[in-house]
């Protein structure tokens, strides 16, 4: 055992301050692209058009029986030949976002499908165009009822920001593993990137749990 | 554009059987932890009940690509040597996914209609006759639907081991292949990820087989609505994560 105190405290604010950022940065913005998206993808689900609710349907399950990781990469490699040449940091908030919104569009769909359908009927009976059915009767009712779950995801979203360091966004984990090679010493700074993921994760549990309460759960 | 595809598909493939045993050690290990720790929290022991609860917070709250840098770069520093690749990832899904797992595991038992007890009570049957002969076999049917999930995440974590330099798929792909053919970066990409889709359908299978073995266990007939998703194998309600 040689744990050494002096070298944790003097890493500490290095990590923080090298990763904190990058790691909300990523977690918000793919959040948000997971969010919007996924609403998208549980629409497309539900469309009259045969065809298109195949197709989205098999590329939400592709996208979720494959590592995200790999999905990075695809990104990273193939995004720049097709024209469209993002930093990294955006690259990797795509890769997230659109690994979770096909998640997301399953809590959506299960939202959806949990509103009584008198709903759909009084709608029906008051002649609401169908857009303006999803706009004001169903969705308002369904998308509270999702926060939660989506708020879970968001949780996964925070522990999957290391993989970024695959193509050089150094978020938290990555700042500590940098840390660790240039002073040839890992077990501190890899050990601060855990605590400190252990806190933003579990304050976010808790945060959940309080949404939780608010709003009820939809699984 | 298709002149390469062999070389890829068979460069990857020298990959594939180091996933294949990093994800058949990682589930074997994870179910193991599971039934350990889901049945730990539902102890009558205080004690033990924090314990795992200790467990599975720590595996679950800490980010998996943390733990195995940890595994692989912090411990030798601690224990004076390091593990090889293969079983430092094997350690990492087994014990993350087992945090996960464990949930699972409290959750299906404690789903058990409490009728259940009562009857087994009666019947004067022990706490292990009880747990074993009537309590698991009906929680059993409950978590295989959510173990399927469970384990497709851990074939997906499997991919992170690269970043130990295990010689799995992604590895072939990133540091084998991707040197010498850039330009078709897509095509090798994609397939690595259909290697990946397959695995994810044969584990799909296999756990549909063993969900109605379960419920032909217990006498109940495979339930309809499941058989119709059964194209749909990834994650309801059990994310990544999802609990925490």
């Amino acid at each position: 055992m040689n744990w050494d105190w002096n070298f944790f405290w003097d890493v500490f604010p290095d990590v923080v301050s090298d990763g904190l950022l990058i790691t909300f940065e990523a977690t918000v913005y793919g959040s948000v692209i997971a969010y919007l998206l996924g609403l998208v993808l549980a629409l497309l689900r539900r469309s009259p058009v045969r065809i298109v609710r195949g197709v989205t349907w098999a590329f939400i399950e592709f996208i979720r029986s494959t590592p995200l990781l790999v999905q990075i990469f695809f990104l990273f490699f193939v995004l720049p030949d097709i024209g469209l040449k993002f930093d990294p940091l955006t690259t990797g908030v795509i890769a997230i976002g659109l690994h979770y919104a096909t998640y997301a569009a399953e809590v959506y769909r299960a939202g959806i499908e949990a509103v009584p359908v008198g709903q759909w009927e009084a709608a029906t009976a008051l002649s609401l165009p169908r857009a303006r059915t999803w706009r004001a009767v169903i969705l308002p009712q369904a998308i509270p009822r999702v926060l939660p779950a989506l708020g879970n995801y968001t949780i996964s979203m925070l522990k999957e920001t290391p993989l970024l360091l695959t193509i050089g966004v150094l978020d938290i984990a990555g700042a500590a593993f940098q840390e660790g090679s240039e002073r040839f010493r890992y077990l501190e700074p890899i050990t601060v990137a855990g605590i400190l993921f252990l806190v933003l994760s579990y304050s976010a549990s808790l945060l959940v749990r309080w949404l939780e309460r608010r709003v009820g759960t939809v699984h | 554009m298709f002149d390469n595809l062999s070389l890829f598909v068979s460069t990857i493939s020298q990959g594939l059987l180091l996933t294949v045993e990093a994800t058949l050690g990682g589930i074997v290990i994870a179910i193991v932890l599971s039934f350990v720790f889901g049945l730990a929290m539902l102890s009558k022991s205080r004690t033990v009940r924090v314990l795992a609860r200790i467990y599975v917070e720590i595996w679950r709250g800490t980010s998996e690509v943390v733990q195995l840098l940890w595994i692989y770069f912090a411990l030798p520093i601690l224990i004076g040597y390091r593990i090889v690749p293969l079983l430092a990832g094997i350690v990492v899904l087994g014990m993350n996914f087992g945090a996960y797992g464990a949930e699972i595991v409290r959750g299906a038992v404690q789903s058990v209609p409490k009728a259940q007890y009562e009857g087994a009570i009666a019947l004067s049957l022990t706490p292990a006759q009880r747990m074993r002969r009537v309590i698991l076999p009906q929680a059993l049917v409950e978590m295989v639907p959510p173990f399927n999930n469970l384990f497709i995440q851990l074939l997906k974590g499997s991919a992170l081991l690269t970043l130990i330099t295990a010689h799995e798929m992604t590895y072939q792909a990133r540091e084998v292949l991707i040197q010498r053919h850039i330009d078709q970066a897509g095509l090798i990409w994609t397939v690595v990820l259909l290697f990946y889709l397959v695995l994810a359908i044969l584990i799909t299978t296999g756990m549909r087989a063993l969900e109605r073995w379960a419920a032909r266990l217990v006498g109940r007939k495979p339930s309809q609505r499941r058989s119709l998703r059964s194209m749909t194998f990834a994650a309801k309600s059990h994310a990544p994560g999802g609990g925490l």
